[in-house]
C-alpha cells in the first residue's frame, strides 16, 4: 500500500500542508501518513576550553553528551507528538479517513528515502519552521528532497485551496515526458482542466512533441488547452499563470546537473521561490 | 554533495573554530614530544602534524577527529631513525601511506570488528603507559629544578580549570607552558629546553622527495616498518573514529578514513614530516571543547603551523619540564582508568586478553604485535567458550540392544575431541543411532570426527545410523550471504 506522506514540522504552514495532503488523499483515495522528523540540532556542550584530559575524561565526556542528548531528544519527542496530534485532529476535521502518525529520528531527507517504497506522494511546505512567513525563500529541505526522492512532490505555498485547474510546464525533454505520463495515469488531477504550456521557439518539431503530449492526456480523459509561447521559460510561465488564473503548476524537476545549477541557477528552484500557487514536482 | 560539505564544514563554525584553536595549542607540545620519542628534530613532528591535520580535514571519513604525529607511530620509528636516518623515515612514511590507501580500497576498515573491546582497552592503556615511559628520560639524572617545574606544571594543568570563568576559557596546558617558560627565562634556570632537542621550523614546509636510493634494498629496509606503521595507524584511527562516533552519536566512513590516513601520510612525508594517525586524546579534547566538524581539524593544523613558524624563538625556550607535564596529562587522560575497576567485574578471559595486550606492547614497544596477540587470544577464548556448548545424551533400549546418542550444540575444531570422547566404544552393542538434529557442524574437523566415530562403532560390530547429518552440516559451507536472510538463518540455526 502506498501512502501520501505529509511532512509536518510545526511551522505556521503545517495546517496548509495538512489541508493539501488531505485533498490529495481524497483525490487518489489512499491513506495519509503525517510525518514529523526529529532533526538533530547542532550539539552544544558547556563551553569548556580548558583543553585538559584527566582521570576518566572519556567516560565522563560520553556520559555528559549522552545526558544532554537524552534531555533534548525527550523534549523534541514530546513536542513532535503534540504537533502530529494537532495535525491529525485538523486532518480529521478536513475529512481524511485513514491517518497514520509517524515520527522518525534524523534528517527529513533520510526519513523520506527510508519511506520511499511506501510513498505515493510527498507533501511539503515551502517554508520550514525556521523561516519567516513572508519571505520568498526556498525551505531548506525542498531542493534536497526533490533531488533525492523519486516520488512526486506537492509543494504547498501559502494557504492551500483545492485547485480548480492546473498547468503543465512542458519543454519536450525526457523529464517533462515522464511528467506527462505520470499525470495521465494518476487520478490526482483527473477532471480538472489542463493547460499544457511550452515556452520558447515555435518550431515544427516542438509543436509535434506538444501535440503528442496533448494526445496522451486527452486519451485519459483530460480536457487540454495547449500553447507555445515565445520567450524565456520563467517569465512566460509566470505570465501565463497570471493570465489564466492557474491554481496549480506541474513541472518536471532538476533536469540539469548540480554544476550547471551552481553557475546558471535552476529553473525549478526559481519557480519554487517565486510561485504563489502550489506546485507539483515530478521526477 | 554540496549539502554534506556544508554540514561537515560549516554547520558549527563557532564551536569548531574555538575547539580547533584549543587543539592547535595542545598539538604543539605533543608534536615536539613525539618527534623527540622518534629521535628526529621537532620540526619533523610539527610539519607532520600540520600536513596530516590539514589533509585529513578534507579527505578523512570522520569529521571532528584529530589526526597528527602520534606517539604510537613514533615508537615504531625509533630503530629505523637510529640505524638509517631521517630520509629513510620519510620514505617509510610514504610507503605507509600507499599501504593504507590500498587497505582503504580493500575495505579493511571493516576488519576492525574482529578487534574486541578488551583489545581496544589494552591498546589504549598500553599507549598511555608508553607515552608516560617516554617522558622518563627527561626526568632521570636531572636537578631538582626539573622535578619542581614538572610538578608545578601538572598543578597548573589540573588546578587552573577549577578557577571561575577564566578557568574554562583558556587551555590550561597553554597556561602551564607560558608560565613555566616565563619563569625559566626570568630566573635563567639552567634546564633543558626544546631548542636543545633539535631544529624547529622557521619556514613553511617545502616539497621534498625523500632522498633515498630507489632500490630493492631500500624497500626491504623500510617495508617492515611501513607495514607496522600502516597497521598501527589504521588501528588507532579506527578506534578513535569509533570513540568519536560514540561521542557525537553519528556514523563515519571507515574505509574513507583509511584512504584519508594514507593520503595524509603521503602528503606529510613529501613535506618533510613523519607518519601519523588519529589521536585519541586530542580528539577527546576537540569534542570536549565543542568541535564537531571538519573545520576544527583544519584550524588545528593550520594554526599550529602559523604559531610555530612565527613563534619559533619563543617555542625554543619552552623548558622540557613543561612538555613533560603536558605529556603526563595526555597519558593520564588516554589511560582507561575504568578498565582497572572493571578487572573485578569482567570475566577472567577478558582480563587476560586486555593485560596480555598491554604487557606485549610495553615489552616490545610495538602496538601492532600487542593487538595481534590480543586478537588471537580473544578468538581462542571465544572458540573455547562456544566449544563448551555441546552435550551428548544417550539412552539405551535394552530389548533390542540399541543405543541412541543425541548430540546437542556446536561441533567444531575446539569441541571435536570432546565429541569423540563422549561415545562409549567399549560397550558391546548391536545398533547405534547418532541423532544430530539439534547439532551444528561448523567445519571439516567436526565432520571427520563424526566419520571416525562411525568407523569405530562399525569395527566393534555395531550397525550405525546417522540422523539429520545434512541439516547439521549445512553450517560447514562458507556461505557468508546467509546472515542477510532471516529465513535462511532460521533454517540453518533453528532446530531441524
Amino acid at each position: 500500500m502506498t501512502n501520501i506522506i505529509a511532512c509536518i514540522d510545526g511551522s505556521a504552514l503545517s495546517e496548509n500542508i495538512t489541508t493539501a495532503s488531505v485533498w490529495a488523499a481524497k483525490q487518489i483515495a489512499c491513506p495519509l501518513t503525517l510525518l514529523h522528523s526529529l532533526e538533530k540540532e547542532p550539539p552544544r556542550t558547556d563551553e569548556d576550553l580548558s583543553g585538559t584530559i584527566g582521570f576518566g575524561s572519556r567516560e565522563h565526556l560520553l556520559d555528559e553528551l549522552i545526558t544532554l542528548d537524552a534531555q533534548r531528544a525527550k523534549l523534541a519527542l514530546e513536542h513532535g507528538k503534540l504537533i502530529l496530534e494537532n495535525a491529525k485532529a485538523f486532518a480529521l476535521k478536513a475529512g481524511a479517513k485513514q491517518i497514520e502518525l509517524l515520527q522518525r529520528h534524523g534528517d527529513l531527507v533520510e526519513a523520506l528515502s527510508d519511506l520511499e517504497e511506501e510513498t505515493r506522494l510527498i507533501v511539503l511546505g515551502r517554508l520550514g519552521a525556521n523561516h519567516a512567513m513572508d519571505a520568498h525563500t526556498i525551505g531548506s529541505h525542498i531542493e534536497r528532497v526533490a533531488r533525492t526522492s523519486h516520488k512526486p512532490i506537492l509543494i504547498s505555498i501559502g494557504k492551500f485551496e483545492a485547485p480548480k485547474n492546473f498547468m503543465i510546464a512542458y519543454d519536450g525533454r525526457e523529464a517533462a515526458d515522464n511528467a506527462i505520463a505520470k499525470i495521465a495515469q494518476s487520478p490526482l488531477l483527473l477532471g480538472l482542466p489542463c493547460h499544457l504550456v511550452m515556452a520558447g521557439d515555435d518550431t515544427k518539431e516542438r509543436r509535434i512533441k506538444l501535440e503528442e503530449a496533448q494526445n496522451i492526456l486527452e486519451e485519459e480523459g483530460f480536457q487540454v488547452t495547449s500553447s507555445i509561447q515565445p520567450g524565456k521559460i520563467y517569465p512566460i510561465l509566470t505570465q501565463y499563470r497570471n493570465e489564466h488564473n492557474i491554481e496549480l503548476m506541474v513541472m518536471g524537476a532538476y533536469a540539469h546537473s548540480k554544476v550547471r545549477q551552481f553557475f546558471v541557477g535552476s529553473n525549478t528552484s526559481k519557480m519554487i521561490i517565486e510561485s504563489n500557487i502550489p506546485l507539483l514536482i515530478l521526477r | 554533495m554540496i549539502d554534506s560539505i556544508k554540514r561537515d564544514w560549516f554547520s558549527n563554525i563557532k564551536g569548531d573554530s574555538l575547539a580547533g584553536t584549543v587543539v592547535a595549542l595542545a598539538l604543539i607540545p605533543e608534536a615536539i614530544a613525539f618527534s623527540i620519542i622518534a629521535g628526529v628534530d621537532p620540526k619533523v613532528g610539527l610539519y607532520a602534524s600540520f600536513c596530516i591535520a590539514v589533509i585529513i580535514s578534507f579527505v578523512g571519513g570522520r569529521p571532528g577527529m584529530i589526526s597528527a604525529a602520534t606517539g604510537a607511530m613514533a615508537l615504531l620509528m625509533v630503530t629505523l631513525v637510529k640505524e638509517h636516518g631521517l630520509e629513510y623515515l620519510l620514505a617509510a612514511s610514504l610507503l605507509t601511506g600507499v599501504i593504507q590507501i590500498f587497505a582503504g580500497y580493500l575495505k579493511l576498515g571493516s576488519l576492525m570488528r574482529f578487534v574486541s573491546r578488551s583489545v581496544v582497552t589494552g591498546f589504549v592503556n598500553a599507549l598511555a603507559i608508553l607515552i608516560f615511559m617516554a617522558q622518563l628520560p627527561e626526568l632521570t639524572d636531572v636537578t631538582w629544578h626539573v622535578y619542581a617545574m614538572t610538578a608545578a606544571g601538572l598543578g597548573i594543568i589540573y588546578l587552573f580549570p577549577l578557577l571561575p570563568v577564566i578557568g574554562k576559557a583558556l587551555p590550561s596546558p597553554l597556561v602551564c607552558i607560558v608560565v613555566l617558560t616565563a619563569f625559566a627565562m626570568a630566573y635563567g634556570l639552567d634546564i633543558r629546553t626544546v631548542s636543545d632537542m633539535g631544529e624547529l621550523p622557521d619556514t613553511l614546509p617545502i616539497f621534498l622527495w625523500p632522498d633515498v636510493p630507489l632500490t630493492l634494498e631500500t624497500l626491504m629496509i623500510i617495508l617492515p616498518y611501513s607495514i607496522g606503521l600502516a597497521l598501527v595507524g589504521l588501528l588507532e584511527s579506527m578506534m578513535t573514529a569509533t570513540i568519536v562516533d560514540e561521542f557525537t552519536d553519528t556514523t563515519s566512513d571507515k574505509n574513507r578514513e583509511c584512504k584519508g590516513q594514507g593520503i595524509a601520510n603521503i602528503g606529510s612525508s613529501l613535506f618533510g614530516g613523519m607518519a601519523g594517525c588519529a589521536m585519541i586524546g586530542q580528539s577527546v579534547i576537540n569534542v570536549k571543547s565543542g568541535g564537531r566538524g571538519r573545520l576544527s581539524t583544519f584550524i588545528a593544523g593550520f594554526l599550529l603551523l602559523i604559531m610555530v613558524v612565527f613563534l619559533d624563538d619563543l617555542i625554543g625556550q619552552i623548558p622540557m619540564a613543561a612538555l613533560v607535564a603536558v605529556m603526563i596529562m595526555v597519558s593520564i587522560g588516554t589511560f582507561s582508568w575504568e578498565s582497572i575497576i572493571n578487572l573485578k567485574k569482567h570475566p577472567l578471559s577478558t582480563n587476560i586478553v586486555m593485560l596480555a595486550t598491554v604487557s606485549i606492547v610495553v615489552a616490545t614497544h610495538n602496538l601492532a604485535l600487542g593487538v595481534f596477540v590480543g586478537v588471537l587470544l580473544a578468538s581462542l577464548f571465544f572458540a573455547n567458550k562456544i566449544g563448551r556448548f555441546m552435550v551428548i545424551k544417550s539412552d539405551k533400549d535394552e530389548n533390542t540392544n540399541h543405543r541412541t546418542y543425541k548430540v546437542i550444540g556446536q561441533v567444531f575444531f575446539a569441541s571435536s575431541d570432546q565429541f569423540n570422547g563422549s561415545f562409549d566404544f567399549k560397550e558391546a552393542i548391536e545398533k547405534v543411532t547418532i541423532d544430530l538434529s539439534d547439532a551444528h557442524f561448523w567445519d571439516i574437523t567436526s565432520v571427520s570426527a563424526l566419520d571416525k566415530v562411525v568407523i569405530k562403532f562399525r569395527r566393534e560390530g555395531a550397525e550405525v545410523e546417522v540422523v539429520g547429518l545434512n541439516e547439521a552440516s549445512a553450517t560447514v559451507v562458507d556461505k557468508f550471504g546467509v546472515h542477510n536472510n532471516p529465513e535462511e538463518v532460521e533454517k540453518v540455526m533453528g532446530g531441524h
